[in-house]
């Protein structure tokens, strides 16, 4: 069944057209992976899905439901989508405990002892449990973004947008968060992510959509996309990517 | 082979040593001179006052603490000798610490001499003219009966002061939220909080604080005029120092940066709740400073509210002064409200630090 739909979405900044007719399905528990160059638009693509950024047209849908345009309670869509950004975007005067447990008090209305706890069995999950107390600028990068990836999750989404999650990471703690999102999707948790960890792309991913100005320009399994690729331009970027030595 | 030779040569020729006696020279005749100053400053002071033998020995204390410059400056001789007899025997590295040693003496010798020349400098001021300057704005007798009364009326002054802070607290943040309400829905009170706080930042404090003590209630403004006009001057200061600490307020929370909204939004928050929880809060860290010298400025401009018919600190102290022809006591009002704003820069201070150890932050 699908579960997020995304119809011809076009999105402009000024004269700018930075997303033009992007179409994509994601069905109940798969992992698509979104590549492409820099500026491709993956990570507006993401932040429209989660009602960051207004479309110019189109329609986007969770769960059947038209989550773009006026009138979309975004309080409540945000709660079925979880989102973590590149950049941790942690709360730096809240202690880790707090910033995982604060939309599940604040948002979910549960109690805050019975959110702390649940808090404390994700941390837990990812070694990040004696941490529960540390504000986030004592904490590595990896340490941070694993937090946040606990933090999007502690509202039990449907469904999780990452972002080139381990973009600002030192290459030997890219593992480690690597290592929790293959575990999720392990665990049947629908996601869409952005990344230029092709080897990891290759693992998880269930579809593989390969962006190019604004434009899905080819998708498919993991074996179609890397290994045979249709498109010049995708046989280019995983040239390109394979000289970098990140394939 | 090259670079081994220049290794060696560069063994063979370390860098010597720093002079060190020419300063060294120089900071004890620097001393010496402002030990001179402070020592004829302070005596020029005593011949003045004629004072009871307590004074006296408060003086010749001074007197002593003018010396102390000397002992660095002795102590970089010390360490020139060290120089030369380690630079004798041919022991480098400990003679370029002796060096180094002796300068930073020397040096902290002139700093601190300086600083007693200034001092001295300032005690001759007051006594120059015959002691005119001092008679004329410290005399015992008149701070002695004047301070009860001053202080007594300073109270006004800290009362308006504390109820405007907090007053200023509520309101600046208002007028912020106001001013960066989203939107099309937002943009009149947008506008509205543009306008008040372009209109009460430009118009001179004592001009408001005339206008609303007086004004209000000539007008007869119902609930306004039957006020205090302790009450009167807390709105009229609160109008002013409002439209400053909104910009304080405004400054801050767009120096958030904007991805600590997107993870907030993202996390299902509203834009209230986004403000409440995540903006303010790390905004409010940043505008303590800031906000410390607005309200530094709200009390001394309480000293204003005279024009309005208050009896507070500085009316009180300009009375006293006039029945007496003696300024001591308005330099007593000048030195409460010294006295009252050190200990909130401090604890400013001490606030920031102790966040900075909580947070971890460098
Ligand atoms: N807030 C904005 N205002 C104007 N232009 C923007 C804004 N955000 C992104 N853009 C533009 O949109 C285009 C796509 O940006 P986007 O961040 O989606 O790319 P990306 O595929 O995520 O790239 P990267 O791999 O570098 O993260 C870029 O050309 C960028 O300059
Ligand atoms: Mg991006």
């Amino acid at each position: 069944m699908t579960f997020l739909e995304i119809h011809d979405v076009h999105k402009s900044y000024g004269e700018h057209e930075v997303l033009r007719g992007v179409s994509l399905e994601v069905a109940k528990h798969e992992v698509v992976c979104l590549i492409g160059a820099s500026g491709s638009g993956k990570s507006t693509l993401l932040r429209c899905i989660n009602a960051l950024e207004p479309i110019q047209s189109g329609e986007i849908r969770v769960a059947g439901d038209v989550v773009s345009g006026l009138g979309v309670d975004v309080n409540r869509l945000r709660r079925n989508v979880g989102m973590v950004f590149q950049s941790y975007n942690l709360f730096p005067h809240m202690s880790v405990l707090r910033n995982v447990t604060l939309a599940p008090v604040r948002v979910g209305g549960r109690s805050r002892a019975e959110a702390e706890e649940q808090a404390l069995a994700l941390l837990d999950r990812v070694g990040m449990k004696d941490k529960a107390g540390a504000y986030p600028d004592a904490l590595s990068g990896g340490q941070q973004q694993r937090v946040a990836i606990v933090r999007a999750l502690a509202s039990d989404p449907q469904v999780l947008l990452l972002d080139e999650i381990t973009a600002a990471l030192d290459p030997e703690l890219v593992g480690d968060v690597l290592a929790i999102v293959r575990e999720l999707a392990q665990d049947g948790l629908t996601m869409l992510l952005a990344t230029h960890e092709m080897g990891f792309a290759r693992d998880v991913a269930s579809q593989v959509c390969f962006l190019h100005e604004g434009r899905i320009l080819e998708r498919g399994t993991p074996a179609q996309i890397f290994e045979d690729p249709q498109e010049d331009r995708t046989r280019q970027f995983l040239a390109r990517v394979l000289a970098s030595g990140r394939l | 082979m090259t670079s081994g030779a220049q290794t060696e040569e560069v063994a063979a020729r370390p860098t010597p040593p720093q002079r060190v006696l020419p300063t060294a020279v120089v900071a004890l005749l620097v001393a010496v001179l402002c030990a001179l100053a402070a020592g004829l400053a302070l005596w020029s002071l005593h011949r003045m006052l004629e004072p009871p033998a307590g004074v006296d020995a408060l003086l010749v204390a001074l007197a002593l603490v003018a010396l102390l410059p000397l002992v660095p400056a002795v102590r970089a001789f010390g360490d020139d000798r060290r120089r030369a007899r380690h630079l004798a025997a041919g022991r480098l590295a400990p003679a370029r610490h002796e060096a180094a040693s002796g300068r930073e003496h020397a040096h902290t010798a002139m700093g601190y001499a300086l600083a007693v020349l200034v001092c001295a400098g300032l005690v001759w001021f007051t006594t120059a003219n015959d002691g005119a300057i001092t008679t004329t704005f410290l005399r015992w007798e008149f701070l002695r009966s004047s301070f009860a009364n001053v202080l007594d009326a300073f109270w006004i002054n800290v009362e308006v002061a504390v109820g405007a802070q907090l007053l200023v607290l509520v309101v600046g943040l208002v007028v912020a939220v106001m001013r960066l309400l989203p939107g099309r829905a937002g943009r009149p009170l947008r506008w509205l909080a543009i306008a008040y706080v372009d209109t009460f930042r430009a118009i001179p404090s004592i001009i408001t604080l005339y206008l609303v003590g007086f004004g209000l209630k000539l007008a007869q403004v119902p609930f306004f005029k039957d006020l205090s006009p302790v009450w009167l001057a807390i709105i009229a200061l609160t109008l002013t120092y409002s439209s400053y600490v909104a910009e304080v307020y405004r400054a801050g929370i767009e120096s958030i940066h904007p991805s600590q909204w997107a993870a907030s939004r993202s996390l299902g928050l509203s834009y209230g709740m986004t403000l409440r929880t995540v903006i303010v809060p790390q905004a409010v860290r940043r505008i303590v400073p800031p906000l410390l010298n607005d309200f530094i400025g709200l009390q001394k401009d309480t000293a204003l509210i005279g024009v309005m018919g208050v009896t507070d600190a500085f009316a009180q102290s300009r009375l006293t002064a006039s029945n007496v022809f003696n300024l001591t006591p308005v330099i007593v009002v000048a030195v409460l409200f010294v006295l009252i704003t050190i200990p909130q820069a401090r604890y400013v201070d001490r606030l920031l630090a102790k966040e900075q150890i909580r947070t971890g932050r460098s």
